[in-house]
């Protein structure tokens, strides 16, 4: 049989054209960089491209602006949802949202991250939880799992001595201004797919102010779980998702009269 | 019968041979190779190219967007 001719009417899929060709500094097999296309394909054909302004954390993301093509802001550790609130009420036609991982917007922005969804902010979290504090050395994050490994938790986290994970999603859903709040993971193709959608609608739902939305990606950080990049995916399905189950945590419109 | 054949360009220089897009080839398509790149990480090459089915998972699922799939339809 012929070979399958290497041209663009044939190509079915590529590298998103928002995404630079700077390497990546992520460790190999980081979801991170999984979640960068899809918020590039997601912006590339809402046509928003001219239009978007990323708010870049502190933790391992901090260079995202070296790896998507549109504007960028690099806010001061957790304060990421505060500079998108002022981002997008002073530029209101502009689809603003932040890309936090759970060090910064679970555990230092905890306050800004509970005002901005309390407020309706019409602006999207994206937020990276791998259940660890990747960039510094694979510390107990707020959303580690009880009996989990880590730098600072030898023998698993206790919590008589650590204390209890938490869901901010679960949180923030309780807020009316936070209207779209889901949890999606990349850790196989089929999810990959549902998270782009999801991020697809949270982008949606803020350019119709239709208030805060938060889009949790549930991630590995193979390199912290001191795990392969394919054992870590796997670990995530056994461990991660039993306590952090993906779906939609909330979807409505926002109800000005409540 | 027409048959639905698919290829795949990794870009190497690009590869961390992370391994993540072996493990989701429904079709046992791709595998790390002993060549190493410029970084001296393994790359991922086709071993089984006749399996290949152009589904994309592969692409879709690569951290570092170094994988361009093609498919074509043969009648």
């Amino acid at each position: 049989m012929a070979e399958v001719e290497i041209k663009a009417e044939n190509r079915v899929y590529a590298k998103p054209r928002l995404i630079l060709d700077n390497t990546m500094h992520y460790c190999p097999g980081c979801s991170h960089g999984t979640v960068h296309k899809l918020v590039a394909e997601v912006i590339d054909e809402l046509g928003l491209a001219e239009r978007t302004i990323g708010i870049s954390p502190v933790g391992c993301s901090v260079f995202a602006y070296n790896y998507i093509d549109i504007d960028w802001i690099e806010a001061a550790h957790g304060r990421a949802l505060a500079v998108a609130t002022a981002a997008k009420r002073l530029n209101p036609d502009r689809m603003v949202f932040t890309y936090q991982g759970d060090g910064d917007l679970s555990a230092i922005g905890t306050a800004e991250s509970i005002h901005a969804a309390a407020r309706g902010e019409n602006v999207v979290a994206i937020y990276i939880n791998n259940a660890i504090y990747g960039m510094t050395g694979g510390q107990m994050a707020p959303t580690t799992l009880l009996g989990m490994k880590t730098a600072t938790t030898p023998y698993g986290r206790d919590p008589r001595l650590n204390g209890y994970p938490y869901k901010i999603a679960e949180m923030l859903a309780h807020l009316d201004g936070a209207t779209y709040i889901t949890r999606q993971s990349v850790h196989k193709p089929a999810n990959v797919r549902k998270c782009k959608a999801a991020i697809k609608k949270a982008f949606q739902h803020a350019m119709d102010g239709e208030g805060f939305s938060l889009v949790e990606v549930v991630s590995t950080c193979n390199s912290g779980w001191k795990l392969s990049p394919v054992a870590a995916n796997e670990w995530l399905e056994q461990h991660m998702l039993p306590y952090y189950p993906l779906g939609d945590i909330k979807d409505e419109k926002l109800d000005p009269t409540r | 019968m027409a048959k639905i054949k698919g290829t795949v360009v990794v870009d190497s220089e690009r590869c961390k041979g992370c391994g993540v897009c072996v493990a989701s080839c429904p079709c046992d398509v791709l595998a790390l190779s002993s060549e190493v790149n410029g970084k001296g990480y393994p790359v991922v090459r086709m071993t089984h190219p006749d399996a290949c089915t152009g589904c994309a998972s592969c692409g879709v699922i690569c951290p570092d967007s170094c994988i361009t799939v093609y498919r074509q339809k043969f009648e």
